[in-house]
């Protein structure tokens, strides 16, 4: 119990850091840091797939944050600012925080799941009858590509639109920049 | 108090999105901010003494038709349905985070800064 | 982007094997053992990633090329679009595990989840060959924007 507390506490103090520095690649790379230590949060939370999963994405993003700012000299960020926005934005940030105050204190105690205490949960259902009516082992597998496999095919549509506007986005500066070059 | 803490690592995120003036920070806001909702969704299947929800030799039933579960799994083996959802969640965020440093990279081509009120007042 | 020194790409070419190989054992007993299609596909991405890296991007333009790469991007996303529609030909629901009743009945089998690595080999193609393909874009992209900074040094200057 007492490594959760710690690698939470670790996150925060390096989010804290990555929100406060003046230095991108500083906070590119404590961004990282937080990465890597909800990886092992996940490791701890008996959640082998996710762990996996998330430094290897972790290493990716990584790369591409990276190559963003790594060339690119820091602007300065100016301190004038409109008395509007600056308002707005305090306002949403307590109004949030707000609301999430007074919903913390209806979520069951830690350790305690709710599908235990529903019957006829669907997560119970899973647990019993997946090897049977799957075949698949790994509980989680047989979720994402069984009983709610169409969760993943959103899921492939959605990858496929995002890294399909990045590409668009990026071809065409490069096809005007072979234009220009041309000319 | 394991939530709460949650909660803080998503209210910096949610700061850092709303209210710095630096594009690449407003990204690592909503970076951070996936990462608190990922890792929340998890601790909420937790359980006290808890196994990964993966069927392993000794979690079989023996001398039944192979196929059934021991209760002892059935005691100890986490949620599995916050596990699944959040994994293709995962793999969508690198996704989007790819597609929005592409608009910043862009967008610095174009203006030559990060700076948000800078990129405002050389629109007009 | 030239590549390293010879000793970062010595390294990176023995292990580039390794990681792809990783990569496709986790997808294959993604169905037994912790992983699967997601991460066993960003585990190959990564593998281009490296030697992308290591040896400069003409190397891995002419080991992968680019519309290869897009190939393979909607290869794995038909596949999987088809095995959820290949079991409404025979009279069945859409993603119904349509291969479970035609296996031997045991688990823990390789070959004991149906269609479910199937499933996990077409989302590692797609996962694998999307990643691949942004973050080459993305190299590309950055290389570009240099050389036209330094060459003309009038884009950088927005005051005017």
């Amino acid at each position: 119990m007492l490594i959760f507390y710690a690698l939470l506490l670790f996150m925060i103090i390096a989010a804290l850091i990555a929100v406060e520095t003046k230095n991108l690649l500083g906070a590119v790379i404590c961004v990282g840091a937080i990465g890597f230590g909800g990886a092992l949060m996940f490791l701890f939370l008996r959640a082998p797939d996710i762990a996996i999963t998330q430094i290897v994405v972790e290493v990716l993003s990584l790369i591409i944050l990276i190559r963003a700012t790594i060339a690119r000299h820091v602007t300065p960020v100016s301190g004038d600012r409109e008395f509007v926005g600056a308002v707005v934005s305090v306002a949403i940030v307590l109004t949030l925080f707000v609301a999430g105050v007074k919903v913390l204190d209806a979520l069951p105690p830690f350790g305690d799941p709710i599908f235990v205490r529903t019957p006829g949960a669907a997560s119970q259902t899973y647990l019993e009858q997946g090897l049977r009516q799957t075949g698949a082992a790994n509980i989680v597998s047989s979720v994402i590509l069984d009983y709610r496999a169409y969760d993943t095919l959103g899921e492939a549509t959605v990858l496929f639109t995002s890294i399909l506007g990045a590409a668009a986005i990026l071809r065409g500066k490069s096809r005007k920049l072979v234009k220009e070059s041309d000319a | 108090m394991l939530y709460a803490m949650c909660f803080a690592l998503f209210m910096l995120g949610l700061y850092c999105a709303v209210v710095k003036k630096n594009m690449v920070k407003i990204v690592l806001g909503i970076v951070i901010m996936e990462y608190a909702v990922n890792l929340f969704l998890i601790l909420l299947g937790f359980r006290t003494d808890a196994v990964a929800p993966i069927v392993d030799r000794q979690f079989l039933e023996t001398g039944a038709d192979g196929m059934t579960v021991t209760g002892a799994f059935l005691r100890q083996a986490v949620d599995p349905l916050p596990q699944a959802l959040v994994l293709t969640s995962i793999v969508i965020s690198l996704g989007t985070l790819a597609l929005m440093i592409s608009v910043c990279i862009r967008i610095y081509g174009k203006y030559g800064t990060f700076d948000i009120t800078e990129i405002r007042r050389l629109k007009g | 982007m030239k590549g390293m020194t010879v000793i970062v790409k010595t390294v990176a070419g023995w292990a580039k094997m390794l990681v792809f190989l990783f990569g496709v054992y986790i997808i294959l007993f993604g169905h037994l053992t912790p992983g699967g299609g997601f991460a066993g596909g960003v585990i190959l991405a990564a593998s281009y990633v490296l030697l992308l890296l290591a040896f400069g991007r003409r190397f891995v333009e002419e080991d992968l090329p680019l519309a290869l790469d897009s190939k393979l991007d909607c290869l794995g996303a038909l596949a999987f679009a088809l095995i959820a529609v290949w079991p409404l030909i025979w009279g069945g629901g859409f993603f119904v595990n349509f291969l479970l009743k035609h296996l031997p009945e045991s688990a823990l089998n390789l070959v004991s989840a149906g269609t479910i690595p199937l499933s996990n080999i077409a989302i590692g193609l797609k996962v694998g060959a999307s990643l691949f393909l942004v973050i080459f874009l993305l190299s590309v992209f950055s290389d570009d924007h240099g050389t036209k900074t330094r060459a003309t040094g009038r884009i950088a200057d927005p005051k005017e």
